[in-house]
């Protein structure tokens, strides 16, 4: 039972072994000689005014949330995807008509979205 | 209670998500408090998995950990919070009402499992593993569970609708 996630352990491990070894190596092959005038922060050349922490845009609030509710209905449609296929030709039907009906009441939403520009950016 | 692989993992698994947790309510930046959620969420998926839930699994780490995640992030530069002095308050409504329903939560958690669990550990079935996955999860509940299922639909819109509202108020 295990043993059938070893490849996704074997995955897991060369990721994070890949992303810990890739930041430390720069540091440690890079030169370092940091002085003051290094150190300091500046912006094209010119000292900052004010903090980095700048409040951001509800628009980019806006794309997120708009993104995890599209995300979620095609989280659905995975499993339709894999038993499809799998159904005899009665049940095919229906689950075809079931997930018709989900899309198309979530794309009253989409179209919903989209006249209300709430995509647009400006 | 036999020392095997899983239970090992378990138990490593539901340290680190108690750790985490913890971590998650102590830091004092938000951004690393996230951060600490997402390491829980990692965990919380690896659970799943040792209990042959392998969908789930999977979700917890597509829509948590990616796309909730960014909500969070999102919401805390939305926000902007710098200075956690500000948001501290003195006595109020507000808090007793959060320490009572922590309270009222912790008793029913309590309750639950002191009465609810009979005394002895039943074996997972050997069907477990194939009701987990996704395929067996698409045949039942496009079929047998669609009503549910097109429920579902109309809580996405209402909440499409509802960000749009709220939001939408704001940048006109």
């Amino acid at each position: 039972m295990l043993e059938s996630y070893i490849p996704i352990i074997i995955i897991l491990i060369i990721s994070v072994l890949f992303a810990v070894v890739n930041v430390n190596l720069s540091s440690l092959l890079g030169p370092s000689r940091p002085n003051k005038e290094k150190l300091s922060t500046y912006e094209s050349g010119i000292e900052p005014v004010g903090t980095a922490h700048e409040r951001f845009s509800v628009k980019f609030y806006m794309v997120a949330v708009l993104f995890i509710l599209f995300d979620i209905e095609v989280v659905f449609l995975y499993p339709w995807a894999v038993s499809f296929i799998g159904l005899d030709q009665l049940k095919m039907m229906y689950s075809f008509i079931s997930v018709s009906v989900f899309i198309i009441i979530l794309l009253v939403g989409y179209i919903y979205v989209i006249r209300k520009g709430a995509l647009n950016w400006d | 209670m036999k020392f095997d692989l899983e239970t090992v993992l378990f138990f490593s698994l539901a340290v680190m998500a108690i750790g985490s947790a913890i971590m998650m309510i102590t830091r004092k930046s938000p951004i690393t408090s996230a951060l600490y959620l997402i390491l829980n969420f990692f965990t919380v998926s690896g659970l799943y998995l040792l209990l042959k839930a392998q969908f789930i699994a999977i979700i917890q780490v597509l829509v948590y950990m990616g796309a909730i995640m960014v909500l969070f992030l999102f919401v805390i530069m939305l926000l902007n919070l710098q200075d956690e002095k500000i948001l501290k308050e003195k006595f109020t409504y507000r808090k007793i009402t959060a320490v009572l329903l922590s309270i009222f939560l912790f008793c029913l958690l309590s309750f639950t499992i002191y009465f609810g669990f009979s005394g002895k550990f039943t074996a997972m079935s050997d069907k477990a593993v194939e009701i987990g996955t996704a395929e067996f999860l698409g045949s039942e509940l496009f079929t047998n569970f669609s009503f549910p299922f097109e429920l579902a639909s109309f809580l996405l819109l209402a909440a499409i609708v509802g960000a749009v509202v709220l939001a939408k108020k704001k940048f006109e």
